[in-house]
């Protein structure tokens, strides 16, 4: 059974600032979901192999430097940036 | 030559290829259809009004310059929307969330260039459920599409907007993207022909992920021919994609005609027997012995797993999206909370995501949190996916007696606005028929199969082999015969 502490430690988790509400409603409704996924446990699935991925594609290929997004055009969507700097700015971390 | 806005794309591409009319003319009669329709049905997020007739006009200088010619690019001067969760260089592209306000991404998806080289026009961007996090499209922080057959309905979704401008003439064509029906659902209840191409057919490269194994970019159109051209105009690999496949794109459009005579259609009838309106099964029953009188051969088959396929997608389809939306920080784009002097770095995570997210999202990111975590990921997401293989064994045992299997689309037809928003597993088993498509990775097209009494559209859909769309194309086909 899924609790109201355990529903905060999910969203600390995904990094999500709940209210209160959000907090009571989410237990009930992802309780619920939880309930309802439940019932593939019933399957015997010893020794089935997961499936990640429909497609056999190949992992590598080859290392050749391409075209890659100018700095300033992947500085300009940022809430706050130093272009200058060619920096991205966030609040102090320490 | 009858109105614009009732004409196929392919009747629109060729005579605007022949000179017959302009695309200006086209364009112009579309934005107008907007401008007349929109109100009533909210289907964008977006509408190049500008834009779009700046290319039409460039389009049509072109031609002028190269005379016409019936062989012109296959879209010429077709209007389409893209769903706005695809990037469009310089236009904003919001996936109807707050957390992405203001973004204007640097570059196009690679569908939106081959759309483009193929002739079409872009006017718009179209509504969807968050991050495509949704069945009917009212997930949206930009409010809810209504349903052109009937405003007080649901478009269904995540591409509601998409099917309903498309069947309010607003535009001729448009693309959507299915993670689990999310092109299939809407068409059906918008009286479309939807797609959900093989995993890899089409490149998903600046589509925002939500759910990576799953996604795929597809067309809807009012008629398979229309699909078909779309199809072939966006399919095939692309370097940028490192799922898409190398698979060759076959000729969607010699396929259209070759009818169903000798093809093994499996019905799975203890799958579709169950909690399925009755209108919808009749439908379905038709459109059985359509097929049948067309020369198919209906074959019963069993998908034993086939019943697990929605928990299964929404364990996996969640914790997929909890890693793919990790991003949405507030760092590189899109919304940020206003920081106070003791703010830190995590603060400001936190509350941007806070802020940022509707409820669906929120719900769907702490569900992929929870399966994924330390002492929940066996017994959810590797069961999951273990369950995930049993499917697709299902299916390869089906694709040996038949060729395609058939289903309805979905079990009702659309559902009122509201009726289904505060009960999120209710709004899931509206997927019941679509979602295994994804699972599997196969091709499925939803069709149209007439209407209920409340003349309402009903979709039929049919899965077929991996890369086998020109099958389902042919058999969609026979039923506008």
């Amino acid at each position: 059974m899924l609790t109201r502490a355990d529903v905060a430690k999910i969203a600390e988790l995904a990094r999500l600032d709940l209210t209160d509400d959000e907090l009571d409603l989410f237990t009930r409704q992802l309780g619920d979901i939880l309930v309802y996924v439940e019932q593939i446990r019933t399957l015997d699935t010893s020794g089935v192999e997961p499936t990640a991925h429909v497609l056999n594609l190949p992992v590598e290929r080859p290392d050749i430097v391409i075209a890659s997004l100018p700095r300033a055009e992947a500085l300009a969507n940022a809430p706050d940036a130093a272009p200058e700097a060619g920096l991205f700015k966030v609040p102090r971390v320490i | 030559m009858g109105a614009i806005i009732e004409q196929r794309a392919r009747a629109i591409a060729r005579d605007v290829a022949t000179g017959a009319r302009t695309a200006t003319e086209v364009c112009q009669a579309f934005l107008d259809r907007i401008r007349a329709e929109e109100a009533r049905v909210s289907a964008f997020n977006t509408v190049m009004y500008e834009r779009a007739l700046a290319r039409a006009a460039a389009l049509d200088g072109a031609r002028q310059a190269g005379g016409g010619r019936p062989d012109g690019p296959p879209l010429l001067g077709v209007p389409v929307a893209l769903k706005d969760n695809m990037c469009t260089a310089g236009v904003p592209t919001t996936a109807s969330s707050r957390i992405l306000r203001g973004f204007l991404p640097p570059y196009s998806a690679t569908v939106v260039q081959r759309l483009e080289a193929a002739g079409a026009i872009v006017i718009g961007k179209t509504n969807l459920d968050e991050f495509a996090m949704g069945s009917s499209t009212e997930n949206s922080a930009l409010g809810a599409t209504r349903n052109p057959w009937d405003v007080s309905r649901t478009p269904g979704g995540s591409s509601g907007g998409s099917a309903a401008a498309v069947a309010s003439r607003m535009v001729s064509v448009a693309l959507g993207s299915d993670t689990g029906g999310s092109i299939r659902q809407p068409a059906a209840f918008c009286g479309l022909v939807g797609v959900k191409p093989t995993y890899g057919r089409v490149s998903r490269y600046g589509l925002l992920a939500f759910a990576s194994s799953l996604d795929q970019i597809g067309p809807l159109a009012h008629t398979a021919e229309d699909a078909a051209l779309v199809l072939q105009a966006i399919a095939g690999h692309d370097p940028l994609d490192a799922t898409s496949s190398a698979e060759p794109v076959p000729d969607y459009l010699a396929a259209l005609d070759r009818g169903v005579s000798g093809l093994r259609i499996g019905v799975p009838r203890a799958f579709v027997g169950e909690g399925v309106d009755a209108a919808v099964q009749r439908a379905f029953a038709e459109a059985l012995e359509r097929w049948r009188a067309a020369g198919a051969r209906l074959v019963d088959i069993e998908l034993p797993h086939a019943r697990f396929a929605i928990p299964v997608y929404y364990l996996i389809a969640t914790a997929e999206a909890s890693s793919n939306l990790a991003r949405y920080d507030g760092v590189r784009y899109g919304h940020r909370t206003a920081l106070g002097r003791e703010d830190g770095l995590r603060e400001m995570y936190d509350r941007t995501r806070d802020e940022g997210f509707g409820a669906e999202v929120k719900r769907r990111v702490m569900l992929g949190t929870y399966v994924l975590s330390a002492g929940y990921y066996d017994a959810y997401y590797l069961k999951a996916q273990q369950v995930r293989t049993l499917l697709r064994q299902d299916y390869a045992h089906a694709f040996a007696a038949c060729d395609v299997v058939a289903m309805p689309t979905t079990p009702t037809p659309a559902f009122k606005l509201g009726e289904k928003t505060d009960d999120p597993i209710q709004m899931y088993l509206s997927d019941v028929f679509t979602v295994s498509a994804n699972l599997t990775g196969l091709p499925a097209i939803s069709i149209p199969a007439g209407l209920s009494p409340d003349r309402l559209p009903i979709g039929v859909q049919l899965t077929g082999r991996m890369f086998d769309e020109a099958t389902l194309f042919a058999a969609a086909h026979v039923l506008e015969q």
